[in-house]
Formats: structure tokens, C-alpha cells, sequence
């Protein structure tokens, strides 16, 4: 259990997708600029991230590796999360037509998103267990909806601020994610020793 | 050769059953949409401006589509060519529109009114009303930073001396400006209104003249001289009833006889006075 709680904080905090490995960055400059559609994308990631993690770690564990194809480990795991990922909008807009249309216009956008495909593949390399690998994925998702969520308030506190011309718009945006970004670093080591 | 094939035949297994998986769903799960609805969104100009009183043109195009008793007439910006194409395109009769265009009820410019403070805050209408209701002397009156200029999807307001002025031939009439304004200046009138009141002080005579030399001071001349009974001075400001306005058998009367000359009379280069 303990094992469980640590790999869920870390994956919040400590290894933060964006903030710490620097994955899934595209979304996080780009549809950050409001807090709804943050809010709309973290979700549609924590949700993706966990089918995706709950689709590749069967088919890594009894195809890809019993078989000597590890290889193929990353294009196969394009492969699957992509067809997953339209499955999952065809149902979405059958059954569930709100969902859909709050999740609707991201979920495209996550098909291939480095971030979810970077979480099913350190799911393997770190050897987790089914269990951890789903609470992995469930911390790396809220860690993108932190990350998001948090830098959507600084950039809408950038927009009221008074910015130097040069530094309008893309630039003060960097220069911010930068130094959110450096203040994760404040957590490393700290999950550990809670429970040392 | 078989160490490609034993690479490239998974995969393609892979590929395929994903293939077959997605094409059942999708023909298992269609959702049947209304086929009217995508020749009922062409029609409607796409505009998202929610003047037709629904969550932009995709909502009205579904009404439409569900509730055969939605009027084919909401659509403002698209008017009476879009409201004929509705009719034809859902079979039902042609419902005219009534052209609106948005008016600004102030004419405080830089000729008529003095900055009390010098404000360097945000460019934003709605952040200098918070600083004791803006840098202009007169509290009701144009905050001039152009609230209403940056959300007109037609690009038909501009900020000319101080005051928002707008385009009548480019302003479609959706309303974003007016519910942008946080002074509550701006208001759609039919588009046959030929005078309007540019002032919006309900501030004494006394307070608005020593504020405002364009400003509407409540002398009550206008409500003397109207044949028609049509403007009425409320809360020490000119209201002009449209009801009753049409057909004036003594056009403009009202304007060419204001006192600080507040009563606009317009044109097509928009309203301007009348002396």
C-alpha cells in the first residue's frame, strides 16, 4: 500500500509529466490559456492515460515481450492508443453525447500525445505490477491536471501584468513555465522521507 | 528477411484487427444526426454571436431541426436573406427579419469632456470602471479603451476622439458590444430608427453640463416640441419610444431643436447632429 501511495505522489509531483520530464508540453503551452479548456484537456488526458496504460500493459506483458519483440514496443503502442483513443470518441458520442462534447475537441489532440505514450513505456521499463502501472498513470494524469491548471492562473495573471513588448506572448510564457517548472524541483526527496 | 517478417507481421496484425475493431463501432454506433442539420447550419453565417437567443449557430441549427416551432427569424446578423433560406430550406413560411443596428448612447469626446484623473492601468473598459468609475469626468459616460471595439466581430466599432463610434453599414446587429459595455451604453435599435439620444447621464442638468458640454441636461425641449408624444424625459434624460416614433410628420424636429445637441440623426456614415 505504501509502495502504491508513494508512486501515485510521485508521479504527481516529484517526476511531474510536464514539469519534470518535460512531456506533453505542446498541450500545456497551447490550450492553457483558459482555465476551462485546461480543466477539459487534464481531464481528457487522466482519462486516456488510463485506458491506454490499461490496453499496452497486457499487450506488452503476453505479446511483445514472450515473444522477443520488445522492439516494437513504441510503434505498436502508437498503434494501439490511436485506434483506442477513436474507439473511445465513437462510444463517447454514442452514449455519453455531454461528455463528448466537454472532452470532444481534446481528445483527438491526445491520440498521439507524447505524454500518454511516454507513461504506458516507463510503465514497463520501471517494471511495475498491473496495479502500479494504473496508479502510475492515474498520478501522471492529476500531475498534468496540476500543472495545467496551476500555470493557466499564471497566465492569466501574465495577461493583466504589464509586459515588455519584446517579451509579449510566447517568450513570458516560456520564461514562466520555466520557473513553475523550477519550483517542482522543491518537492524532490520529500515523498521519500515521509515514509522513511 | 524473417527477422523483418516477424517485425512487420505483428504489427500489421495489430493494425488490422484495431482497423476492424474501429470500423465495427463506428457502423454499429452511428449517431444518426438529423439530415437537415448540416444544410440548416450552411445557411446561418457562422457568426457564434448568440443574438438568435441560443449557445451560438450549432444551437440554433439544432432547434431548428428539433422544434419545428423555432422561428426562422432570430438570425440578425444574416437577416432576411438567411431567414429565406431557412423557410426554403425546412419547408415553412417566410418569416421577415427586423434589422438591428447598435447605437452608442454617449457623446462625451475629447471636445466635451475632461479626464479627471490620468489613467495607466490595464486597457480594458471594465478594469478603469473600477477605479472610481473611470478616467473620464462623467461616471455614465464612454470609458473609451475599446471593450466593445475588441469583441465586434465585424470590426464596425472604433474608438474616434474619446468615444466609441459605430459603423452602421458593417454593424450586423449581434449585440456583443452591448452586453460588453459595463456602462450599458450601447443598445440595438431597429435599423428604420432615424434619431437617437447620445447621452446616457441620468445625472441633474447641473452635473452633466458642468461634465459633459454634449450632454443630455433634461431642459424637456425635445418632449415640447415631439408631434408625436414619442420623447419623454426620465430621470433627467431624453427617452425616445420607438412605438411611437415612426412616420414623424416633422422629421428630426426633436434633434434640430436639443439645446446641447445630444439627439443624433442618422445617416449611412452613421448618426451625426443635426445643427
Amino acid at each position: 500500500m505504501t509502495k502504491l501511495i508513494i508512486i501515485l505522489l510521485s508521479a504527481v509531483f516529484i517526476n511531474n509529466y510536464v514539469l519534470s520530464r518535460f512531456l506533453g508540453i505542446c498541450p500545456f503551452l497551447g490550450v492553457s490559456k483558459k482555465l476551462d479548456s485546461a480543466t477539459g484537456m487534464s481531464l481528457a488526458v487522466i482519462f486516456v492515460m488510463l485506458m491506454a496504460s490499461a490496453a499496452t500493459y497486457p499487450i506488452q506483458v503476453y505479446l511483445l515481450a514472450p515473444n522477443g519483440l520488445g522492439y516494437l514496443q513504441t510503434i505498436v503502442f502508437i498503434l494501439v492508443i490511436a485506434a483506442l483513443v477513436q474507439l473511445v470518441e465513437i462510444v463517447l458520442k454514442r452514449y455519453i453525447p455531454s461528455l463528448h462534447k466537454s472532452l470532444g475537441v481534446y481528445l483527438p489532440l491526445i491520440t498521439t500525445n507524447c505524454a500518454v505514450l511516454g507513461v504506458t513505456i516507463l510503465n514497463i521499463d520501471e517494471g511495475y505490477t498491473f496495479l502500479e502501472a494504473m496508479v502510475n498513470s492515474l498520478g501522471s494524469g492529476l500531475g498534468f491536471f496540476l500543472a495545467m491548471v496551476m500555470f493557466s492562473g499564471v497566465r492569466s495573471a501574465i495577461e493583466a501584468a504589464d509586459v515588455p513588448k519584446s517579451f509579449r506572448g510566447l517568450p513570458i510564457t516560456l520564461v514562466a513555465a520555466a520557473i513553475t517548472s523550477l519550483s517542482f524541483l522543491g518537492f524532490g526527496g520529500v515523498i521519500e522521507n515521509l515514509f522513511a | 528477411m524473417e527477422a523483418i517478417l516477424t517485425a512487420v507481421i505483428p504489427v500489421v496484425i495489430i493494425g488490422v484487427i484495431c482497423a476492424a475493431v474501429l470500423v465495427i463501432a463506428s457502423k454499429v454506433m452511428a449517431v444518426k444526426e438529423d439530415e437537415r442539420f448540416p444544410a440548416v447550419r450552411d445557411c446561418l453565417p457562422g457568426a457564434n454571436c448568440g443574438a438568435c437567443g441560443f449557445a451560438g449557430c450549432d444551437g440554433y441549427a439544432k432547434a431548428l431541426c428539433e422544434n419545428p416551432e423555432t422561428p426562422t427569424n432570430l438570425c440578425i446578423p444574416g437577416a432576411d436573406s438567411v431567414s429565406k433560406q431557412l423557410s426554403e430550406v425546412l419547408g415553412v413560411e417566410f418569416a421577415d427579419v427586423v434589422e438591428q443596428v447598435a447605437v452608442v448612447h454617449c457623446s462625451g469626446d475629447c471636445e466635451h469632456t475632461q479626464d479627471k484623473v490620468d489613467y495607466q492601468g490595464i486597457e480594458s473598459c471594465s478594469a478603469a470602471k473600477l477605479m472610481y468609475g473611470g478616467k473620464g469626468s462623467c461616471t455614465f459616460g464612454c470609458l473609451g479603451l475599446g471593450d466593445c471595439a475588441a469583441v465586434c466581430p465585424k470590426d464596425a466599432i472604433c474608438i474616434e476622439n474619446g468615444v466609441a463610434r459605430i459603423n452602421p453599414r458593417d454593424c450586423i446587429g449581434c449585440g456583443l458590444c452591448a452586453k460588453t459595455c459595463p456602462n450599458h451604453l450601447i443598445s440595438l435599435v431597429a435599423d428604420v430608427e432615424r434619431v437617437v439620444v447620445a447621452c446616457s447621464s441620468r445625472d441633474k442638468g447641473a452635473v452633466t453640463r458642468k461634465v459633459c458640454s454634449g450632454g443630455c441636461i433634461g431642459c424637456k425641449k425635445c418632449e415640447k416640441v415631439c408631434p408625436l408624444g414619442a420623447v419623454k424625459v426620465e430621470n433627467n434624460l431624453a427617452v425616445i419610444d420607438y412605438d411611437k416614433c415612426h412616420d414623424c410628420p416633422d422629421f428630426a424636429i426633436c434633434a434640430r431643436s436639443c439645446t446641447t445637441g445630444c439627439i443624433l440623426v442618422a445617416d449611412l456614415k452613421g448618426y451625426h447632429k443635426a445643427k
